[in-house]
């Protein structure tokens, strides 16, 4: 079976049995493919078993790039370049520099960081978003399984999602259009239709 | 470090071995204190070969010409000693009130389990009140510049117009009537919030959350005020031609994060001992971020103060940092000050998984303290001993003593009443926190 193509879906209406029936799903051996929720559900990312993201070094790294380029483009301009005497200070006069160092430190930790969230989720400007069901915006928590990662058959699956208290499974098979979906469609779409209609996903039933 | 099951009705029992360890601080300090005294009384002094390097400058010109100066004798630096340990801890003392007065102010539910340390921390309030007066009555003279009669008196050669100037706030029945106030009303605040907190365990419902929380919001707007000016009685007027407008706030910020550091550190001493064992990562996680957010505070304030100075160049400003940078002495201690206070915490602290060690915790925190201590240490040894400040057995007995006193203080208080709030209205929030 195609990977990414072939779901199963199963909407959870609390987040309690949300967050049991995670712990249960996982322990009988199902892959996760994602869960999602209209609001934050704690512990949530413990139940699904996710490791800590590694975005915050990221932002360590892209801070302490932001420290080095701000002393570079004041040693370089104040002190090497064109030294001038300001406030009878020496050329090389370190509070000074302070202010603009911590500025540029956390403008490039905090865009670096973002935007490395963003490159590495795919988040990217052409993205099309990829809509399991539409009620995950509203009220109820939605959990997609990849058929194709998991070595049990659909129904028994199926079975599992019941007995974790799933109030709806159905299948959701991704034609190949919805695979490589066309970004100018979308946004023609989105224009023509409203965003409910967009990429004719919604409310698949 | 996982929740464990825990008692609700459980008390802190302030145990003979715990005694014995605080006793054994007490005794250390002791000989340390008084093997500092025996060295300075019998061998002179360790810094008197410390000429006075401003002799030209605002503060040892003033005294050369005034013939002002004191004999720098080892009580003079008992003195101020005494004053630093007494600010410092008051900080502490008041920083677990206000903590506990935000909790209220801002319903947190967090905190609601471990509200009962911060508030034993107030316990300390009438015992420093007493210190701070006393200290003050035995010690003006030597501490506060101002306090000296002829400088206000014009037909005297120590006639000095700027601090004649200021009389009407720094004069003695002004100073000590505010003193009084403040460290009063902060008392009162702090009686009244324990009796209501105390009523609540008793009683149950919410009643005496929202009684707690106007109090807790009266005294946040009467502390905003009275920190500051207290910052600029007790310690800014040492200094008395040199003004800070941030001073208010970088007091506030000394005190604020090394009460946090102090709270944090009990929490981790008291869920060793094997008590609050509902406690779980996430509430070191919390308060450590604090912790670590103040200090970044500090060193804001530290640094907006020190950089307006510097780049304003004005001769009657600069004179504080020309006093702590230009000395041979003192000028190790900034760098110290700036190194412990900030570099270490910011790096130490600034993992998530750092927050939640307790090994971690303990170093950081300890070291914040200390810090903090020659923070207040800087603040007032140049202002008063000049070129004479000393570290050495006295400086260390007597901060430890004062620690000792302060632990046996709020423990006693800990071990007075139920350690959890049972009857909080948010206090399964704080038992199941989860962050």
């Amino acid at each position: 079976m195609e990977k990414n193509t072939h779901f199963l879906v199963g909407i959870f209406g609390d987040q309690d049995d949300l967050l049991h029936g995670v712990e249960d799903i996982r322990k009988k051996g199902v892959k996760i493919h994602e869960v999602f929720t209209p609001f934050p559900v704690h512990g949530l990312e413990h139940a699904l078993g996710y490791e800590r993201s590694w975005t915050p070094k990221a932002g360590f790294m892209f801070g302490f790039l932001g420290t080095c380029l701000a002393i570079t483009l004041q040693v370089g301009t104040m002190v090497i370049d064109w030294p001038m005497i300001i406030g009878g200070k020496p050329y090389l006069s370190i509070p000074d520099f302070v202010p603009v160092t911590f500025e540029l430190t956390v403008l490039l930790a905090s865009y670096g960081m973002t935007l490395t969230f963003l490159f590495v989720r795919g988040y990217l400007p052409h993205t099309v978003p990829r809509i399991f069901d539409i009620r995950s915006t509203d009220d109820k928590h939605v959990m997609a399984i990849d058929l194709a990662n998991n070595s049990l058959s659909e129904e028994q699956i199926r079975s599992i999602l019941k007995d974790a208290h799933s109030e709806e499974v159905y299948r959701r098979d991704f034609t190949e259009e919805e695979n490589n979906p066309s970004f100018i469609k979308y946004v023609i779409d989105l224009f023509t239709n409203g965003v409910t209609r967009s990429s004719r996903i919604a409310h698949h039933r | 470090m996982k929740a464990e099951s825990y008692d609700i009705d459980e008390r802190f029992v302030f145990s003979d071995g715990a005694k014995k360890s605080v006793f054994t601080i007490l005794g250390i300090g002791l000989v340390f204190f008084v093997i500092g005294i025996i060295s300075l009384a019998f061998g002179g002094g360790e810094h008197t070969e410390h000429a006075l390097a401003f002799a030209g400058g605002e503060g040892g010109g003033e005294h050369a010409a005034h013939g002002h100066g004191h004999a720098y004798s080892w009580t003079s630096r008992l003195k101020v000693n005494l004053w630093i340990n007494n600010i410092f801890f008051l900080g502490l003392t008041i920083i677990g009130v206000f903590f506990f007065a935000i909790q209220y102010a801002a319903h947190v539910g967090w905190s609601a389990g471990i509200k009962r340390v911060p508030e034993a921390f107030g316990s300390f309030l009438p015992y420093i009140t007493v210190l701070m007066l006393v200290v003050f009555g035995l010690s003006y003279h030597e501490i506060f510049h101002w306090t000296d009669e002829s400088l206000y008196d014009k037909t005297s050669p120590n006639y000095d117009e700027i601090i004649a100037g200021k009389k009407p706030f720094l004069n003695m029945p002004f100073y000590v009537g505010r003193m009084i106030v403040f460290l009063v009303g902060w008392f009162l605040f702090y009686r009244a919030m324990r009796k209501q907190s105390l009523l609540e365990d008793i009683e149950g419902g919410t009643k005496r959350f929202w009684k707690i929380k106007t109090l807790a919001t009266l005294f946040i707007i009467f502390f905003a005020i009275t920190s500051s000016v207290s910052a600029w009685d007790w310690i800014l007027s040492i200094d008395t031609h040199w003004f800070s407008t941030m001073f208010g706030w970088y007091v506030f910020a000394s005190w604020h994060v090394s009460g946090l550091a102090a709270i944090s550190l009990a929490l981790v001493f008291l869920k060793e001992a094997g008590y609050l064992k509902f406690m779980n990562e996430s509430h070191f996680h919390d308060i450590n971020k604090m912790v670590f957010g103040f200090s970044i505070f500090w060193t804001y304030i530290w640094l907006g103060q020190f950089l307006l100075i510097y780049y304003a160049n004005i001769p009657e400003e600069t004179i504080y940092f020309m006093e702590r940078l230009e000395s041979d002495y003192y000028s190790k201690f900034i760098f110290f000050n700036l190194f412990i206070n900030f570099f270490f915490p910011f790096l130490a602290f600034m993992t998530r998984d750092a927050k939640r060690k307790m090994t971690i915790i303990k170093i950081v925190c300890s070291a914040v303290l200390i810090g903090h201590w020659f923070d207040f240490y800087l603040m007032i040894t140049p202002g008063t001993l000049k070129e004479n400040g000393g570290f050495g057995f006295l400086e260390i007995g007597l901060a430890m003593m004062y620690l000792a006193i302060f632990i046996y203080v709020v423990a006693n208080t800990l071990s007075k009443a139920p350690l959890i709030a049972k009857n909080h209205p948010m206090l399964q929030e704080s038992l199941h926190h989860n962050i």
